[in-house]
């Protein structure tokens, strides 16, 4: 959805960027006032595992990706046929210049469930971005993460490998091989760096004074189980799309095998027919066509195992990171106990 | 602004009150009269988008002007989020550009359909009879508008943040003035917004206001932190009331009484139990991740033959 509408901004656009054409930035700085609405975006309008997204404004500094501002775009409802997507975000745009704040697109953000972010929307979505803007991110904010106690918000590339598979199109088995393309490799995580002015500062000091404490302690929060099972649930599930994946893969490999098989056997059958023929005395046969007897069967796309490989890493990552948490916070509440053990 | 959607509203001669009155009031009156009760329920993402917009003025601008977002009920308003509008303004006139506030509220609504206009706020720290003219134009788009002020300037070495109500005063029939009576505010956050804020509250520290995102078991390392800060808070207080320098203060005694008994009493070899089984379903999680990576890693290498 998002890619339809951004090829109308990119051609606009693409004479104010800053023309850097290999790109990899040390990190993106984001400010204070974009962290807030992307909360407040998934919290006032997201419900469950239904995500969210908007647009990143921003600008480029050197080699850093600065992103200034953002706006959320709507869901998407049935009863709304007629929005048009591309009105909203140039009018949106246009009135936001006025002000004076940056115009420039430089990414967008998605919320995701659980940690799972990598589809092929995504790729296309992203891809499309950086076609047009080398430094473009897609922020991923993981409200339940947040919700456990620390802001969970990260940016990703798309790497320069995969950008130039997605260029050519060619997702064959091949043409990955060539490119020797992992699932690690997919996405490359940028750091991202708060970076707010003083007078932020001013305000933060000011909100610290009037508010009360914070009662609810997220961090510390002991109960693990919940939040387990479901990210085992979903990791379940891919492995189930795995393994089907893997299944597929290795009846085409069987496939190949004996067609290969059939075709030394039936070149085999033409030589001692040819030799039995000569000396009979008979012309030979005429060479046949084998290519197009026995056609290659179809090579299984790659892009979804390593897509699927990519979503299961990150699940896997996401859960050791949590358990680390957890054991951490066991410990904790041994000591407090007092029995020494 | 485009020259044909701004509004001109000339200097009213016929007002017969000056700024200064306004703010003596101001000080003195704290009964509120609105319909509104006395709290107005502010969201941070609302100050940090004005202070943002004010850092983004044009030149010789002295403040900045915006429309207020969010929701009212019987007893409070909660603002939610905000746009800044283009303005001009001079010596005696005042020029808002209405069309693009209505535009823009037309685009947010599609987003969240729930916010309504409850008002508007300016930067700064008087409210000038341009506010009152403004505040006219408000009226007429939310039923009693909220009229909020941001010192950005720091006049007095503190961001001032004030919500008014704005009610009429004056001899019926003859010259009527506008009052704007003060409001309590009070911050209000969601869970998620309180996390995020918190982190962001380190940037201060900083000295190149920046902060990066810390790992998983660092976070539960400055958690406890913060707990053991307060703890040492509290006993430090308690030492004081133990040696009779601070009055022991009740209230307090039965917190402390409170929290000591939070702590659930469980026979060791319970709690031996429960910590061992939790902590094996934790290790073998994670034991069953590291598996899968390495079965996916496999596999993509054999693929890769």
């Amino acid at each position: 959805m998002l890619t339809v509408f951004f090829d109308l901004w990119s051609d606009k656009k693409r004479s104010k960027i800053s023309s850097v054409k290999t790109f990899s930035s040390s990190c993106v700085f984001v400010r204070l006032q974009v962290v807030l609405k992307i909360i407040k975006h998934y919290q006032e309008e997201g419900q469950g595992s239904e995500v969210v997204q908007g647009v990143l404004l921003g600008l480029v500094v050197e080699d850093r990706l600065e992103i200034t501002n953002c706006f959320p775009f709507p869901q998407h409802t049935e009863d709304d046929v007629d929005f048009d997507e591309v009105q909203y975000q140039m009018e949106m745009m246009r009135s936001l210049r006025h002000v004076n704040i940056d115009h420039l697109h430089v990414g967008w953000y998605q919320s995701t469930y659980y940690g799972s972010f990598v589809s092929r929307a995504l790729l296309d979505s992203q891809f499309s971005y950086q076609h047009a803007i080398e430094e473009s991110v897609v922020l991923i904010y993981d409200p339940i993460k947040t919700a456990q106690g620390s802001l969970c918000l990260k940016a990703y590339r798309l790497t320069p490998k995969l950008m130039e598979i997605c260029k050519e199109k060619d997702f064959s088995p091949e043409g990955l091989k060539k490119a020797c393309i992992g699932y690690e490799h997919m996405f490359e995580e940028v750091p991202i760096v708060i970076k707010n002015s003083h007078l932020i500062n001013v305000l933060l000091l000011d909100l610290q004074e009037k508010s009360t404490v914070a009662d609810k302690h997220e961090l510390l929060n002991l109960s693990s189980s919940n939040h387990l099972e479901k990210s085992l649930q979903l990791l379940m599930d891919r492995m189930d799309d795995m393994s089907q994946d893997i299944g597929k893969y290795n009846t085409y490999c069987r496939n190949l095998s004996k067609q290969q098989q059939q075709k030394q056997q039936y070149l085999q059958r033409r030589q001692q027919e040819n030799a039995q023929r000569q000396s009979r005395g008979e012309p030979p046969l005429p060479e046949e066509d084998i290519s197009k007897m026995f056609k290659p069967p179809q090579a299984p796309a790659r892009m979804d195992t390593l897509l699927i490989a990519g979503q299961i890493n990150n699940y896997c990552q996401n859960i050791k990171e949590f358990t680390s948490q957890n054991l951490g916070k066991l410990f904790m509440a041994e000591a407090l106990q007092g029995h020494s053990s | 602004p485009s020259s044909g959607a701004t509004a001109r509203i000339p200097w009213r001669p016929a007002l017969s009150f000056s700024s200064s009155p306004f703010v003596t009031i101001l000080h003195f009156l704290y009964k509120i009269m609105a319909v509104h009760g006395p709290f107005v329920k502010i969201h941070p993402v609302v100050l940090a988008s004005i202070v943002d917009s004010y850092e983004r003025r044009n030149e010789g601008a002295s403040r900045v002007i915006g429309t207020l977002l969010g929701t009212a009920d019987k007893h409070s308003v909660e603002v939610t989020n905000c746009f800044s509008v283009p303005h001009n303004e001079s010596e005696d006139e005042v020029a808002v550009d209405m069309e693009f506030a209505k535009n823009m509220y037309e685009l947010h609504k599609k987003v969240s359909p729930s916010e309504v206009i409850i008002g508007w706020y300016a930067t700064g720290y008087d409210i000038t009879e341009h506010s009152v003219l403004i505040h006219e134009y408000y009226s007429r788009e939310a039923p009693n508008p909220i009229h909020m002020t941001v010192d950005t300037a720091l006049q007095s070495n503190k961001m001032n943040i004030r919500a008014y109500v704005s009610s009429q005063m004056g001899v019926p029939g003859k010259t009527v003035g506008v009052m704007f009576t003060p409001l309590t505010i009070k911050y209000i956050y969601y869970d998620t917004e309180r996390i995020g804020v918190d982190l962001l509250q380190r940037t201060r520290a900083s000295p190149s206001r920046t902060n990066g995102l810390t790992t998983d078991l660092a976070q539960v390392a400055s958690a406890a932190g913060h707990v053991q800060e307060m703890l040492s808070t509290m006993l430090s207080y308690i030492e004081d009331v133990l040696s009779g320098k601070v009055m022991a203060d009740n209230s307090v005694g039965r917190y402390l009484m409170d929290l000591v008994n939070k702590v659930p009493k469980i026979t060791a070899e319970d709690f031996e139990s429960m910590l061992n089984s939790n902590i094996n379903d934790l290790l073998m999680v994670t034991y069953l991740a590291n598996l899968t990576q390495a079965q996916i890693a496999l596999n993509e290498k054999l693929v890769v033959l």
